[in-house]
């Protein structure tokens, strides 16, 4: 017996036939309606829901009777195909759902303080019932806590990931590689407990008369170590995109291994790099725990992120989410979306820079 | 996932050793077999590297920097223990048993394990709901779509994935407690003789809006990192199971899915460190209580990350070294879960070279 015989029995072969039968898209469209139809008539007859309930009891029963009604057209194999295919689909629209609500939310909430007070003040003297107050502090803080951060965290990130790609070799190296991809794991509050113990607690008394002291400069160190793991791997990686001829061009020429490096191997690599330094900047910016931890927040503005309690973008938003008062939220909404602005500008910019890049795999 | 350096660079790169170890660089060609032997070539003539030159500092420098990784691992180590030891002497209670958080109080008492237990539940919340929609997005990406969708797309998934916690945290107090809430009054009406969803309320601030947002917040993550893997299925497995007749579906289940295993376990394992390790989103969206329940709709809920963001700005002393110790313990587990996802990815990438 045939495996088509055992499949269909009792089909003679036919031209018209040995070709596979295909569910007629009316067919579908009538499973579809009759599951939708049957769903409301349960769930409004019945009283235990609202249209909410009809359109995921519809969809399920539309999946069922799709999969049962496939079975007898098509054969079990294809009904299955059939099905799964719903179900991927099914699961991308359920997903769009509520990321699209958070793009709305904050497009549309996000434009209720996007004014010249919002960017040009502080919250200094900003009362529960003032309207008025911005995030001009904050965006200060953010950008010096940031800039200091990658100030700190690209020499090192590079220069690691040049030991690992040009000097490292051994255990030592493979044990360095392990850790930096744990690393890039290490929760943000994590990181700030660590700075907060380390220099809040034990170096800044000795710079402050035996107190510790809060600072943005001790945020910037949190969002160094935040920063560096994910520098050195994004680094190492264009390192080794840079072809070996390359290389062995310059060390036939007589140049020194340290001036190949500097001059041919990190030249060939810098978009790359530079694509992956924007990554890490966008990521450490939105970070908000280290910056309560380690900067403290503060209402006014201070431009010196060495001394004394500094405001964040995120932590603005975090506070102001915290805030009682009835102009919070919408304070709270409009730095959420500067702040999404700014990491999605470098993110956008850092991917198409990435588009550019020579070197691919 | 990229991790994997070409032949050539492989081969060549910082291995020719011309400088540093100059003599036998030029007999490097005549003597494969044995480096211990004396080169064949001319090597020995040439100028011998100076003991102390730019290239001695470089390879230092550089060897210091990644080094570096290393020093501030054993450091966040040793100063998390060193400023937990003080308050977890002053703890009145257990600290693995205590059902309590007062570490303020003039007799501090204080425990993890209602902490750690709604990090954990928290965090597996948000994966039951995240990995199977992100594999069936990972899945249309790198199967089903036409190409034209899926590159705008993935493209959109990248950019999600870079978005704040901050802000999906502000999105869940926000827009999603409502439907959340009312969800909830509905499990709690016809399915509240299962005790994860009984309960006389309040509802909304509860455990489930919380693994909800973090599913939301992992979901980008873990479907970049999984397309990229079922992206890199060897097109020859995918039409020789595509030639034996089988269905689309099929051919993902016996040619994508089983080569993408250990990448996709990867995946998860680092949406499951991202989840665990997740503060500001969480302390926005539950309503602190410190008590082991598996009751997913009632307010309440709590975190290890969001307990140290919402009780940080009136600890006293013990009381913050109370939260680095608890702090600690988060510490050790993501160490746990990163370093079993890293160990994964690394038997793979050695089963893959061999292949190749």
């Amino acid at each position: 017996m045939s495996l088509i015989e055992r499949e269909i029995p009792g089909v003679v072969m036919t031209p018209d036939n040995i070709r596979s039968k295909k569910l007629p898209v009316v067919t579908n469209v009538l499973v579809a309606v009759a599951a939708f139809v049957v769903a409301a008539a349960v769930v409004l007859g019945l009283g235990i829901g609202n249209w909410v309930l009809v359109v995921v009891l519809g969809a399920a029963l539309y999946l069922v009777g799709l999969s049962v009604v496939a079975g007898r057209i098509e054969g079990r194999r294809a009904a299955r195909n059939r099905t799964m295919k719903s179900l991927i689909y099914a699961a991308c629209l359920l997903a769009i759902l509520p990321l699209a609500s958070v793009v709305w939310t904050l497009i549309s909430k996000g434009a209720a303080r996007l004014d010249g007070d919002f960017f040009g003040t502080s919250m200094n003297n900003i009362g529960a019932r003032d309207a008025n107050g911005g995030a001009y502090h904050a965006i200060v803080g953010t950008l010096e806590q940031v800039g200091l951060a990658t100030l700190m965290a690209v020499p090192l990130g590079v220069l690691g990931a040049i030991y690992l790609v040009e000097y490292g070799r051994g255990k030592f190296a493979a044990t360095v590689r392990f850790f930096v991809d744990v690393m890039t794991g290490i929760p943000s509050i994590v990181a700030g407990l660590f700075i907060l113990s380390f220099w809040v607690l034990i170096v800044s008394p000795w710079f402050n008369d035996g107190q510790p002291r809060f600072s943005g400069f001790a945020a910037s160190l949190a969002l160094a170590v935040l920063m560096l793991p994910t520098i050195v791997r994004s680094t190492e990686e264009m390192l080794r995109l840079v072809p070996g001829p390359l290389r062995e061009g310059s060390y036939a020429l007589g140049v020194p291994q340290w001036k190949t490096i500097l001059r041919v191997v990190l030249p060939t690599a810098l978009p790359g790099i530079v694509t992956g330094v924007m990554l890490s900047i966008a990521r450490a910016a939105g970070e908000t725990a280290p910056v309560l931890l380690v900067a403290g927040g503060a209402a006014a503005i201070n431009m010196d992120p060495f001394a004394g309690n500094q405001q964040s973008l995120s932590l603005f938003v975090y506070q102001q989410a915290g805030d009682g008062s009835k102009f919070a939220p919408d304070r709270a909404w409009t730095a959420a979306l500067t702040l999404v602005a700014l990491v999605l500008v470098l993110t956008v910019s850092a991917k198409l820079l990435a588009r550019r890049n020579k070197l691919s795999r | 996932m990229g991790d994997n350096p070409s032949r050539s660079a492989n081969a060549t790169a910082g291995d020719l050793g011309m400088t540093p170890r100059h003599a036998r660089g030029a007999g490097y060609g005549s003597s494969p077999s044995n480096f211990n032997e004396p080169p064949l070539g001319g090597g020995g003539v040439l100028a011998k590297k100076s003991r102390f030159s730019i290239e001695t500092g470089f390879r230092g420098l550089s060897t210091a920097s990644g080094a570096m990784v290393l020093v501030i691992i054993v450091a966040i180590a040793v100063f998390l223990i060193s400023k937990a030891i003080p308050a977890l002497q002053a703890n009145n209670g257990d600290f693995l048993t205590q059902f309590e958080w007062a570490p303020n109080d003039a007799r501090p008492t204080f425990g993890i394990a209602a902490l750690a237990f709604g990090t954990v539940l928290s965090s597996i919340i948000a994966l039951i709901v995240a990995v199977p929609i992100a594999m069936a997005i990972a899945l249309f990406l790198s199967h089903y779509a036409p190409k034209r969708l899926a590159t705008p797309l993935g493209f959109v998934i990248d950019l999600l994935a870079a978005v704040p916690s901050v802000v999906f945290g502000l999105w869940g107090r926000d827009v999603l407690q409502v439907p959340v809430r009312d969800f909830s009054l509905w499990l709690n009406e016809y399915f509240g003789w299962i005790p994860l969803f009984g309960g006389d309320g309040p509802f909304g601030q509860s455990v489930m809006l919380g693994g909800l947002v973090l599913a939301i917040m992992v979901l980008p993550i873990v479907t970049s990192l999984s397309r990229e893997v079922f992206q890199q299925t060897p097109g020859m497995n995918e039409e020789a199971a595509l030639a034996l007749g089988a269905t689309r579906w099929e051919m993902i289940r016996t040619a994508v899915l089983p080569y993408g295993k250990p990448g996709v376990i990867a995946a998860v394992m680092l949406g499951l460190g991202r989840a665990l390790g997740e503060t500001i989103a969480l302390a926005l969206t539950l309503s602190v209580a410190f008590d082991i329940s598996f009751n997913l709709i009632e307010n309440g809920g709590n975190s290890i990350a969001a307990n140290i963001a919402n009780s940080f700005g009136e600890a006293t002393d013990t009381g913050r070294g109370a939260l680095i110790a608890s702090g600690l313990v988060l510490f050790t587990i993501t160490l746990v879960v990163n370093m079993t996802a890293r160990a994964i990815i690394y038997r793979r990438r050695e089963f893959r070279d061999n292949a190749a």
